[in-house]
């Protein structure tokens, strides 16, 4: 068997495995099994992968493998991964497997958690090894809809009414989506011959731009919706204030990254003409997602919705990367992406444990935990340096890369919007800074938290994961950027042979 | 214009040839011949067996259709009888497959409330009158010329008033016996006097003559108007759909089923027939109608779906939105719109038995009707709710179920035909579908009751219908097989 369908059957067998189980136990033990498979596979993926690369195959998708599903209308069920896709697969294994461990605890209906949860993931991964945009369309759907049980059966808060924004606003824009894609696979044959959704078949001719013009929006937008584009985030924060915490971090880490990829994956790599005629429109609205995102995180007193907010920013950012459309800048946006999956996911995690012992999230209730809880505290700093942006952590290679990349435009108008874009790092460092202050140091408000326990192994075994890959992408982030960097070449030069400026 | 001939033939000469009809023609009505003889033998066995046992004639009667089922599955030569007037070739063949496996499921679901004591001596009627309206609708299905479609319309309608007012003993079931009717009779008054401007311009009623010989002018739309009018309501559209709610909420669940299935499912199919060959030619005149009319549909009933409380009430709209879904698909004036056509009518069988089969066992368990009702649910049938939130994720058009597909199929049918706004107007309809889809599950799942459905077990019958449901709703979308046969089948009928 292919190793990408793997990704499917490994996540679909142990769904399957956990119906058979009785009780919280053995689900979460079946689904902690399950997933260290699937982490493993992902990441004898991307060594299979770097080692393609080395032993010099150049072809644009690897690991190609083509069943015919639908004859009459040519739709197939097509894999195939480059750089950018495996680094997103192994982004996702990471993070389900943190946030299984996270949800080591959940109680009410169990089973039925982990099914969701795992559903989700599967989507996510049949998402990502998509070549084919029906099969594409498909998983996408298939992760948003366990959102809605996920968030309304086991969230906090007003769970019921977040569940349905969210769950429409998706939607909504998974219907943008349909019309795009419709448009994509219509045009996908002017000059005669088979209609085809197969990313790569159609990247190899141009729809005609009148076309492009009327469906880039669509697709962009839909997508985008996804990813927390300014102004349809407003499901964002009321979703992950109210999910659970691994759905918080399988949300924010990994399902906002499929809105990303899609909008340069499909949308501008299939309508690189259109893209560039509207990009300004989008570059302007992303502007805006990201100070407006850091600047609602500041008067935030909610720790979700501080990292909710957080997220609506650093999202805003990897579509901002990407709509510069050159190769520093895309290459920092994906770095972007991986790097705010990491991060937010280590967040989510963070508080979600936090919650569990203070049964607070307002910031203001709580103080001094770095007496109480250190571990936790620690790699709570850990992950605030990240997410502003220290040296040495992932968020930096991001940042940098991409405010690089955004500066090499040299008119005006990318001058102004990379400035005020990139004044979100102050913004960020302020409201990262005064969480971190007053949440962790000063006195202990409630003397009910002075016999707090700290971080337990599941716990340690979530977060330590995640903060060893967060390091990691810091300390050696060269092979990631080249990884990234091959894989953009195609995309980065469809776009520069239909520039227009 | 006006042109009177004496004869409905017209000039077909081979219409008046009636005697060179041997067995082997004959038995191109193998789906109505056996239908019939199933008819007669439910008579038989009625009155061959004693009052005490008359329950005996459930087992037998769906193990009798079964059989029907199955046989209707073999090939059926192809061809037309009585000169035209009735065609048989693989496609209808096929919309009868279909239809006959709906009304499988519905026997089967029929049981618990069958057995009834204030029904225990009117099963056989059940059964009668339901294999009867399905004889008209095969005969419809199969027609060739606009009396017989007209015939088999009337065959297929009148015997559903008399199972929608089955309960006698409940007064709501009476009325929508009577209101069934009535709207009925006045849609096939609109519907024969639309044919009748038709025949009145073109000479002739048979479909192929009318195809070759009809032109565009106004009273060649007046008629096709007033047509449109009679269908729409066989169908329910908007605005033609004022009897659905009422009459769904008061007929009994197991009928109501039948109407929002079945026979919506026929008089969709022989729409699209007569669209796609009759009408052919007046492809401008019927566009616009039929854009207009999904628009409508699609929207209003969604509107209207949002705030019912009723289950029946929900599922009535629930279904008039589907309708209006359906229409893209005929907008697609292709073989790939008549593929997604029917490959929508199957899903949908599966997919609104299903949720049908949930809420008439637990109405049959404890007569919750409500959507309140349903809260907390999972907790104690825990089964059941996972199958309705599969049901509902199908209407809604979720992957991986079926429904998925045979949206996007339906949608692709229209945006090949170049309407986009349409999908577009019709995918954020279907985003609002999701709503009130999700407000039952959101019941089932995260309401807690303090007295929710208690428990219980449904019988042999209901499970095996529910299983089949299950089945069909994953089946269906996956096995690409089934859609590619219908797509091939469609174009063998068209081109």
């Amino acid at each position: 068997m292919n190793i990408l369908t793997l990704l499917i059957v490994v996540p679909v067998l142990t769904i399957i495995g956990i119906l058979f189980t009785k009780d919280m136990k053995g689900a979460r033990a079946v689904s902690a099994f399950g997933m260290t498979i699937q982490l493993i596979v992902a990441a004898t993926l991307v060594f299979m992968y770097l080692g393609l690369r080395k032993a010099g195959v150049t072809d644009e998708m690897v690991f190609i493998s083509d069943y015919t599903w639908f004859k009459s209308l040519n739709i197939h069920y097509t894999t195939g991964v480059d750089g950018i896709a495996v680094v997103m697969i192994a982004l996702t294994a990471i993070v389900v497997f943190a946030g299984i461990f996270a949800s080591w605890e959940v109680e009410y209906l169990s089973r039925e958690f982990f099914i969701s949860l795992i559903l989700l993931a599967t989507g996510v991964f049949g998402f990502f090894i998509s070549i084919d945009l029906f099969t594409m369309f498909l998983f996408y759907e298939v992760a948003v809809i366990p959102m809605y049980l996920l968030i309304g059966v086991w969230g906090s808060g007003p769970k019921e009414s977040s569940a349905m924004k969210l769950t429409l606003m998706l939607m909504g824009g998974s219907a943008l989506l349909m019309v795009g894609i419709f448009g994509i696979y219509f045009n996908s044959a002017p000059n005669g011959g088979p209609l085809t959704f197969n990313i790569l078949e159609i990247s190899k001719i141009n729809i005609p731009v009148e076309a492009q013009r009327f469906f880039f929006p669509f697709t962009f937008i839909g997508f985008g919706i996804l990813g927390a584009l300014f102004p349809f985030h407003t499901w964002s924060p009321d979703g992950h204030a109210s999910a659970p915490t691994a759905v918080s971090m399988l949300h924010a880490g990994v399902l906002m990254k499929l809105g990303g990829y899609g909008a340069f994956r499909v949308a501008m790599f299939l309508m690189p003409e259109a893209a560039h005629e509207q990009a300004w429109i989008f570059i302007i609205l992303t502007s805006i997602s990201v100070v407006y995102g850091a600047f609602g995180a500041i008067w935030q007193k909610d720790l979700k919705y501080i990292n909710a907010y957080s997220s609506v920013s650093h999202c805003g950012l990897v579509l901002f990367a990407l709509l510069m459309m050159n190769e520093t800048a895309m290459d920092g946006g994906i770095i972007q992406m991986i790097s705010h999956g990491l991060m937010t996911a280590l967040f989510f995690a963070l508080i979600g444990m936090i919650y569990g012992r203070t049964h607070t999230r307002n910031i203001y209730e709580m103080g001094g935990l770095m007496k109480v809880i250190p571990v936790l505290s620690v790699v709570y700093v850990i992950a605030g340096l990240a997410s502003l942006g220290l040296p040495g952590l992932s968020g930096f290679v991001a940042e940098m890369t991409v405010f690089v990349g955004a500066f090499q435009h040299e008119d005006l108008f990318h001058r102004i919007v990379t400035i005020i874009a990139a004044s979100s790092i102050v913004i960020t460092a302020v409201y990262i800074l005064r969480v971190v202050g007053i949440l962790l140091f000063g006195p202990v408000k409630d003397p009910h938290f002075e016999h707090l326990r700290d971080a337990t192994w599941f716990e340690k075994l979530s977060m330590f994961t995640l903060v060893i890959a967060i390091a990691g992408i810091g300390i050696a982030p060269l092979w990631l950027s080249d990884t990234i960097l091959d894989s953009l070449k195609p995309i980065v030069h469809k776009l520069a042979e239909t520039n227009v400026f | 214009m006006l042109s009177y001939s004496p004869s409905l033939g017209g000039g077909r000469g081979e219409a008046l040839k009636f005697g060179d009809m041997n067995l082997s023609q004959f038995l191109m009505m193998r789906h109505e011949l056996l239908l019939t003889a199933a008819a007669l033998i439910i008579l038989i066995a009625e009155i061959a067996t004693a009052d005490s046992a008359k329950r005996k004639l459930i087992p037998f009667t769906i193990a009798l259709f079964a059989m029907v089922t199955v046989a209707g599955f073999f090939p059926v030569p192809e061809g037309t009888l009585f000169g035209g007037s009735y065609q048989s070739n693989p496609l209808t063949a096929l919309m009868k497959n279909v239809l006959n496996i709906g009304v499988l499921i519905i026997f089967l679901q029929a049981e618990g409330w069958l057995k009834r004591p204030e029904n225990s001596d009117r099963i056989s009627e059940y059964f009668l009158l339901t294999v009867s309206t399905l004889i008209g609708m095969n005969f419809m299905i199969s027609s060739g010329d606009f009396l017989m479609f007209y015939i088999g319309l009337e065959t297929a309608t009148i015997p559903i008033a008399g199972l929608a007012a089955f309960d006698r003993i409940r007064s709501r079931s009476a009325e929508a016996g009577i209101k069934l009717i009535l709207s009925s009779a006045l849609s096939s008054g609109v519907l024969l006097f639309g044919l009748s401007l038709i025949y009145g311009v073109t000479g002739s009623i048979y479909f192929t003559d009318i195809a070759q010989t009809i032109t565009s002018n106004s009273m060649v739309a007046l008629g096709f108007i007033f047509f449109v009018s009679g269908m729409g309501f066989k169908i329910s559209l908007v605005p033609f759909h004022f009897w659905t709610a009422d009459v769904y909420e008061g007929a009994p669940i197991n009928v109501t089923s039948y109407l929002s299935v079945i026979s919506k499912g026929a008089a969709s199919f022989i729409f699209t027939i007569i669209l796609f060959t009759v009408f052919k030619t007046l492809t401008e005149m019927w566009k616009p109608v039929i854009y207009t009319l999904a628009v409508f549909t699609m929207t209003v009933a969604n509107l209207f779906a949002l705030r019912q409380q009723n289950m029946k009430r929900f599922l009535a709209f629930s279904s008039i939105a589907q309708a209006g879904f359906l229409l893209l698909g005929i907008l697609g004036n292709n073989d790939l719109g008549m593929s997604a056509v029917v490959y929508f009518v199957l899903i949908y069988i599966f997919t609104n038995l299903g949720a049908f089969g949930v809420v008439e066992a637990i109405s049959n368990a404890s007569g919750v009707e409500t959507i309140d009702g349903y809260n907390g649910m999972y907790k104690t049938n825990p089964k059941l709710s996972l199958l309705m939130t599969l049901a509902l994720f199908s209407l809604a058009g979720i992957p991986p179920v079926a429904g998925f597909f045979g949206k996007f199929f339906l949608f692709t049918a229209a945006a090949g035909s170049g309407y986009y706004i349409l999908v577009l107007i019709a995918v954020l309809n279907a985003t609002v579908s999701l709503y009130y889809y999700l407000r039952v599950v959101r019941a089932m799942f995260i309401e807690k009751s303090d007295n929710p459905v208690p428990t219980f077990k449904s019988s042999a019958y209901m499970r095996t219908a529910l299983i089949i449901c299950v089945a069909g709703i994953f089946a269906v979308g996956f096995a690409s097989v089934i859609f590619d046969t219908i797509r091939e089948i469609s174009q063998n009928f068209l081109y």
